[in-house]
Parts: structure tokens; sequence; C-alpha cells
């Protein structure tokens, strides 16, 4: 920011006199942070102790702008100094460079781990600078309001704010983060901040630039006072917190002395006021009807699951399970694929084909049994055109479990039959391998267990024999817990 | 009369709103009337986001109050209810059903409106969305959750976002919700099953511990998929005063909290007197005191590795003294531990010396890598010497009366007005 520093001695060819060695530096007025590297970096090039530097701020023109001799090599410090220095270039203390160029010339002379030393004279008042600092960003950042600009076409805001430090600059890009897609003007007595798109940095403002008020100030103002608790007055602490030097940019700051004025009159009534009896009738059956609020039938959970979104974005529609209520036997899969989540039903797909040819084999009948997943929407990839199925998280698997849990309840099998890990996962909570677990199982339901693989572990298999060999096991499987079922 | 002034606007295609109408103000001050009694009000602990291209607002991670209010609260969140009609009927509660107090019921939309023009003008970090009971826990809990997805997906919003669960609803919408809410609350407001079921009948507790695991399951699955679910965690609220409850039983509730459902934070909140309250109520407000120390209680099992035990020791028959706090009066009763040499001691010693905090134990750890520390350096790392001086030794300070005065206590305490009720 500003113009270019420089260093000089003011006098020039005097050498070693009795003032010669002294260096004045200026900078421009407000957080000079380039200039102050620029300066420092000059300074410790040509081995200027900090008792030999004056640090000139504020007005620039004293020494006139002669051209600013080369710069320095960049410094080598300690990243607890590169981090200090600008949260304390904006303090309005004219001591600030000085102090900032003792700590440097002393970090860099031996005490490389000064800034560790909190107790250290320097470090600690450079602590006290840094944390003003913080406290004044924090405070603009939070009692700023801006007041809509009247007028047509994109809205426009303005601020008028008064920091008690060279903050502008350093505040800014918290407003810009936060009202990107806004037009606003930030206005103080040293300079202006605007965005539009871009950020920019202007002349001073006045405070009359801004408009007088808003059409939400007095809404904003009611909340203020409803948010209060008269019960609980306690000025010192709001004091602390939003000194009085604040109020008067603050919209909400002129209920303060008639809420406090009434606080000990309404918190004394409301202590005094007897119990009063209802006054309407009390609403009895609304009560009773509310606790009847679940999904009563089947029909009603899926409206609930059919009308719910993904939890990972993508899919067509959610896939609802299918079977009689009162199935003996309910089977349990992964999730739905490409081929079910485009026509909404369970088990369409290669997979599912699949296991209607293994359910005939061992004497199920697929209309008579209960078919569903665990988790209800198909996750995938996209690959080229191709929506490549992605397995869902454990967490993902959690997120589903309740629509699970409830169907089971309204079908009432006697036997549920987990096919592969992702099942497991929904109906116990636990990660169970399948290899070690197949076969009769105990989730701790009111129905029976049963695990076996997923059919679509059978259709990546590589190998025919492997293939034909894993798929007479499936059948095996299903035949066991057709047998268990019945 | 205010009229509210709105048009379209031509290039968004939204509305924009001018002002605020007389109807919705009244709504509002209800409203929050209404929501002034739940403690929490942070909004910290979100991941740091910035508003997209055409979006609104901004996380900082750390939370901003952007007012505070003439009883020292800080108003960061534009914190209302939805409704404070309620079917339920907790005696504590100024919206049960059965009291007389004035009722009101937002839209979603206008709570959305309020939201983002509160907003634009930088009054508010966000929205804390509570509400009444209305046809039934799982049609509030819908309603919630509507608001906060309309926000996020029509406009963007990428302030904070706190919704009150409501543990009675299904478990699948508090799935929802944490998927777009920064943070979940459902408050247990009574600390036993036997205070929940003589002053709020329609509560569970087993409901609400039920719903509290779930969320805390969620929170850290969430976490490891790197998948967003009320990332800033939960937090829940306890009524102090209301009914028996000791202070340490108070705090072994906490901890159990914390360490099950990895909460947040507890709010503990003394209960206020209300316009209109249920004569189940005891008559006297507690010290807002009492509050005060079981935060302090609160804060030291959090950050001072003191156990519930430690506080219990420091309690008098279960209740922390008022005119001390509990780090102090905890000192004072384990004297044979001072004084604490500030130049030797371990982490876990250092904060238990009252008047230091827990940054300034970190900055004697770090300084005393350098030298010794004398009195006055410690006098620079802590604004609490005061307090401390008795309890420690330095390079160039030994307490050597200090400690056995049996006087300490007086000249430590707390003047016993300042926090009072009125």
């Amino acid at each position: 920011m500003g113009e270019a520093p420089h260093v000089r001695n003011p006098l020039p060819g005097a050498g070693g006199g009795q003032i010669g060695g002294i260096h004045v530096v200026s900078l421009a007025p407000g957080a000079d942070l380039t200039g102050f590297r620029a300066a420092a970096r000059r300074l410790i090039a040509a081995n200027v102790p900090p008792e030999q530097v004056v640090w000139q701020t504020e007005a620039p023109s004293l020494f006139g702008t002669d051209t600013a001799p080369a710069d320095g090599p960049p410094l080598r410090l300690p990243r607890a100094v590169t981090e200090l220095i600008p949260m304390v270039v904006p303090h309005r203390d004219p001591e600030r460079y000085g102090l900032l160029y003792a700590l440097i010339w002393r970090v860099l002379a031996s005490e490389r781990a000064l800034m560790e030393v909190a107790s250290d004279p320097l470090v600690h008042r450079l602590h006290r600078m840094r944390k003003a600092i913080g406290r004044d960003l924090h405070k603009m950042h939070a009692f700023l309001r801006f007041r809509r600009v009247p007028g047509e076409g994109r809205e426009r805001f303005a601020a008028w704010f008064e920091p008690d430090h060279h903050i502008l600059e350093a505040a800014a890009p918290f407003f810009v983060d936060r009202f990107r897609a806004l037009t606003w003007s930030i206005l103080t007595p040293e300079g202006s901040a605007h965005w539009n798109g871009a950020l920019a940095f202007g002349p001073p403002g006045r405070r009359e630039d801004v408009p007088e008020g808003d059409g939400f100030e007095a809404g904003w103002r009611d909340y203020y006072e409803s948010t209060f608790n008269p019960a609980r007055l306690n000025l010192d602490a709001m004091r602390a917190e939003m000194p009085r030097k604040y109020w008067r940019n603050m919209p909400e700051t002129a209920a303060i002395p008639a809420l406090v004025r009434a606080a000990s009159a309404r918190a004394q009534a409301m202590i005094e006021k007897e119990p009063t009896m209802p006054a309407k009738r009390d609403p009895i059956r609304a009560v009773a009807r509310m606790s009847q609020d679940e999904p009563d039938s089947l029909e009603a959970l899926n409206a609930i699951i059919a009308r719910s979104e993904p939890l990972v974005p993508g899919a067509t529609q959610a896939v609802l399970g299918e079977g009689p209520v009162g199935a003996r036997i309910a089977f349990v899969g992964e999730q739905p694929g490409d081929q079910e989540d485009q026509q909404g039903r369970p088990f369409v797909g290669p997979a599912g084909q699949l296991l209607s040819r293994a359910l005939e084999e061992a004497g199920i009948d697929r209309r008579e049994a209960y078919l569903t997943n665990a988790v209800k929407h198909f996750k995938f990839t996209l690959r080229g055109k191709r929506r490549i199925h992605e397995k869902p998280t454990a967490g993902e698997v959690s997120h589903y479990r309740w629509w699970l849990d409830k169907e089971l309840d309204f079908i009432a099998p006697k036997l549920v039959v987990a096919l592969g890990a992702t099942a497991v996962l929904a109906l116990t909570g636990k990660q169970i391998p399948i290899t070690r677990a197949r076969g009769p199982a105990e989730f701790g339901r009111p129905f029976e267990g049963f695990i076996t693989v997923h059919p679509s572990y059978l259709l990546r298999l590589p190998d025919e024999a492997a293939k034909t060999v894993a798929y007479q096991a499936f059948v095996d499987d299903l035949r066991r817990a057709h047998a268990l079922a019945a | 009369m205010r009229k509210a002034t709105r048009r379209i606007d031509p290039a968004a295609g939204v509305f924009i709103f001018r002002s605020m109408d007389e109807k919705l103000a009244r709504k509002l001050r209800i409203l929050a009337d209404a929501a002034k009694y739940d403690a929490s009000c942070a909004s910290s602990g979100a991941p740091k986001r910035k508003a997209g291209a055409d979006g609104l607002g901004s996380t900082t991670g750390a939370g901003i109050c952007h007012a505070y209010t003439p009883d020292g609260r800080c108003v960061s969140l534009l914190k209302i209810l939805l409704t404070n009609y309620c079917l339920f009927d907790c005696a504590y509660c100024v919206n049960r059903r059965s009291s007389n107090v004035a009722r009101a019921r937002f839209s979603v939309e206008e709570v959305v409106t309020l939201t983002v023009e509160f907003y634009k003008r930088n009054y508010i970090e966000g929205l804390f969305l509570s509400s009444g009971i209305i046809r039934s826990p799982d049609y509030t809990m819908e309603m919630l959750t509507r608001v906060a997805k309309k926000l996020r997906r029509d406009h963007g919003f990428r302030g904070y976002i706190h919704l009150k669960s409501i543990p009675e609803a299904s478990p699948w919408l508090i799935e929802e919700a944490g998927l777009y809410a920064d943070r979940l609350s459902i408050n247990l407001e009574l600390p036993t099953e036997a205070s929940l079921n003589r002053l709020a009948p329609e509560k569970d507790g087993a409901a609400i511990e039920g719903a509290m695991g779930q969320i805390g399951e969620r929170i850290v699955q969430a976490k490891e998929e790197r998948r967003r679910f009320s990332p800033a965690g939960q937090s829940t609220q306890v009524i102090v005063g209301a009914d028996a409850t000791t202070d340490e039983a108070m705090i072994r509730k906490s901890a159990l909290l914390y360490g099950t459902y990895g909460l947040k934070r507890v709010y503990y909140s003394a209960f206020s007197p209300i316009p209109d309250a249920s004569s189940a109520l005891p008559p006297q407000a507690p010290p807002l005191r009492r509050e005060h120390r079981l935060y302090q209680a609160d804060w030291l099992i959090r950050y001072y590795e003191f156990s519930p035990d430690d506080v219990a020791g420091a309690a008098d028959d279960g209740m922390l003294a008022l005119d001390i706090d509990p780090k102090l009066a905890w000192a004072l009763k384990n004297r044979h531990r001072f004084p604490v040499d500030v130049n030797r001691a371990d982490r876990e010693m250092l904060l238990r010396v009252p008047g230091l905090g827990a940054r300034a134990v970190d900055a004697i750890i770090k300084a005393r890598r350098h030298g010794r520390l004398r009195l006055d350096d410690v006098a620079r790392l802590t604004s609490g010497l005061k307090r401390a001086r008795p309890f420690l030794i330095a390079e160039d300070f030994r307490p050597t009366t200090l400690t056995d005065r049996l006087d300490l206590r007086m000249k430590l305490a707390e003047p016993a007005e300042q926090l009072s009720l009125f």
C-alpha cells in the first residue's frame, strides 16, 4: 500500500558524525506492510541496529519522495514472527514499526525462539498489540451494519464504521467471503472498500454517504428487544463485550436505555404474578393423536421412503421393497443397481435375474418372498455414459437402517436372509466377513437370520468353473434358508 | 403501521424484500421472546466456508457475536421458534400448551426471508431454529428441516444453521436434518428421569438419549467418511434449579453425556422467571451465580483435566460454593498440593492453580524453557496473578504464609452481590 518507502540518512555524507548513524524510515500512513518489509530488509542488510532507526509514520511528505534504495534480500524469520508482523502493523501506536524491527533484530541476532518467551517485555507488548488488532477486526466483522441503498437494479449495500486501528484492508476479505454475491461499500474515516465482483479501496467516506435507515432495522430492533431477558440484567457483561463507542453505528442499541429502565419492573411482575389457569380448553384429542403419527402400514412407510431424497445425489428414485406383508422369508440386498434405479423395482438387473433363477432352483416362489435392499437409492460414479455402482459406506447404511427395520417390522417374516456384507451390516450393525459367517445367524431380532453371499459376487467371479461351484453353494444356502423358514 | 414492500428483481428473478410488515414484525416479537430461554447461541465449530459466486454466507470456525443485549448475552444467531403453539405441557416452559402467552406461527418462507435479509445486513451469523410441537413431532421436525433445506438449496446459504431436533420424531427425520444443519441439539432440560416424568410428561428420557446416540454416531461416521452431518456437533441444555438435582449430580450427568454421545456443549440455564409461570415450579429462581459455577465446573472437566470426582471434592454436600469458583474451592480443600513451582511443575498441576488459565499454562511451559520465571514474568502471562499468588512459587517468590492463612477464602471470595438477580 502507498508509496515506496525510503530509508535515508538525514545527514548524507556526514559519515560517522554524532548523529550520522541515525536512519530515518518514512512509511505511508496507515498499515504500510509492504513499506515496512522493504525497510526492514534493507536495514538488516545494512546491519543497522534498532536504536539507530527513527520510524516516521503518518507524514510521508516530510522527507520528500526521493528514490528508494534497492531492496535487501528477504529475511529468514520463524513463522511465529512472520505471522505476528501483519497483525501488528495495522496498530495505531506510532511505535509499532520500531518494536517490530527490534523484535526482528533480536531474533536474527541470537534469540531465534524469542517468540516463545511470552514473558519477555517486548514480546508481551507485541502480543498485546496483536490482540488489540484481533479484537478490532473481530468487532468490525461483528458490529458493522449494512444498509440497503435505495434504487432499482442489483441490490446495493453500504456501511459506515469507525475502527480503532488501521484495519480496513485486513477486515475487507471477511466481507468478500461472506457477501460475494452482493454489491457493497464500507466507508471509514480513513478510507473505503468497495466490492462489485472485485475489491477496490478508495478515499475516506463520510457518515452521511450511507443511507439514513433500512427497511429491516425496525424489525431487527424488535428482535433485539424480544431476545433480551429482563430477569437477567447484566450491564457490565454487555459493556465489556460491546463498548459504548460502537453503539452509535448500531441501530439496535437505541433500544438499550428503555430496556434497562423497564427490566426490573418486568422481572418483578413475572415473579409476583400468580400462576394462571389455562384459558383455552385442553387440546386432548390433538395430544392423543400426535403419538399416532408414526407410519402405521407398509404403504405409509413406503410413501415416506419414496418421497425421500438420495443421500448421495444422482439416483432417479427410491427403490422400495417388494413382496407380500406376512411373507415367511425376506431377502435383504445391498442397494439398487442401474436397472433397479431406472425401473424402480428391486432385483431386476443381472444380479436380480441370477437370484430369481437360484430361488426357483431352491424351490422358493419369488412372488411369495419379500425382497428389499439395505440402502434405498442407487449410488454410482459416472464413467463416460456408464453408471458404475459404488458400494455404500457404513454411514450411509446406518442412515437408511431405520427404514429397513420398520419395513421388516411390518412384514414380520420368520427368516431374513442377508445377501452379502452390506446387508449383514444393516441388520446387525457389525462388519462380519461373509465367508466365515455363512449360514444360520443370530441378528438379535424378532426373526431368525441367515447369511449368504450377494448374487453380484457370483457374477464377478472370473473363472467359469469357480462360478458353477459358487452358484451351486448359493442355491444350497437358499434351500437351507427355505427349510428354516418353513 | 409498517407495510412490506417487495418487488421482483428482474436480474435475479426473486423477491427482494425492502422492509417488514407489521404482521411479520409481531410474529417475530412473539417467536423471539418464546425462544430466548434457550441459552445456546454459539455459531462456532462449523468447517470454514465461503459464499459461492451466487450464494450468501460464510463461517469462520470461531463464531461471531453480532450484538449483546443488556443481559450480557451474545446475539449471534437469529434465535426463533417456527411456532410457539405446542402440544406438550412441560412445566418449566413458557410455551407449554397450558400457558396463556400470545401465540404465533411463521411460515417456512417467512423464516427464510428474515434469515436472509438479516444476514445481508450483517446482523447475524445464521439461524437457530426451534419449535413448539404442532400436529406431531414428525410434522414439526419436517418443517424445521424444510427451512434449513430451503436456505441451503434456494439461497445458496452458507451461514450457520442450528436446528433443534425433536427426539420424539422418527429417526429418519433426524438423519435428514443433519445434512443441512451445522449443529443439532436436543435439550435434556431435566437431568433425571423422575423430574422429566413430573415436569415434562410428554417427554421420554430414553427417546432423548436414543436420539443423542443416533446423532453422535452419525457425526463420527460422517467425519470418517468426509461427509457432512451436523459438522459443528451436537449440544444440549439442562435447566438449573427447577428440581432438586445437586451440582455434583448435574456435573456427573454432563460428564456422562460428553463421554457417551460426544456432545460439544452442555448448556446450563438457571430457570428464569417466565410470564405466566406454572405452579409446579419452585417459587424462587436460583441465583445466576449457581449457573455460572456450573459452567466453570464444566469447563474444568473439558479443558483442565478435572474429573467429576474432583468437582465433587470441591463441593459441599454436592453443591458448589457460590462465593468462590470451583477451581479455587478445590485448591483450598487440597492445600497440601500447593504451592506449585511454575518453573518445575507439570502441566496437569499448573492447570490446578487458581488464576492460571490453560493458555497461561501453555505460555509458562514454553517460556520456562528459555529461562527461569520470576513473579514479574508470570504477571505478564496471566491476568489472574492476584488469585494465583498464594498457590505458586516463582524464581524470586514463595508464598510462605499465604497458603496456610485461614482467611484466604475470604480474601479471594468475590463480593456476593455482583451476579444476583435484582
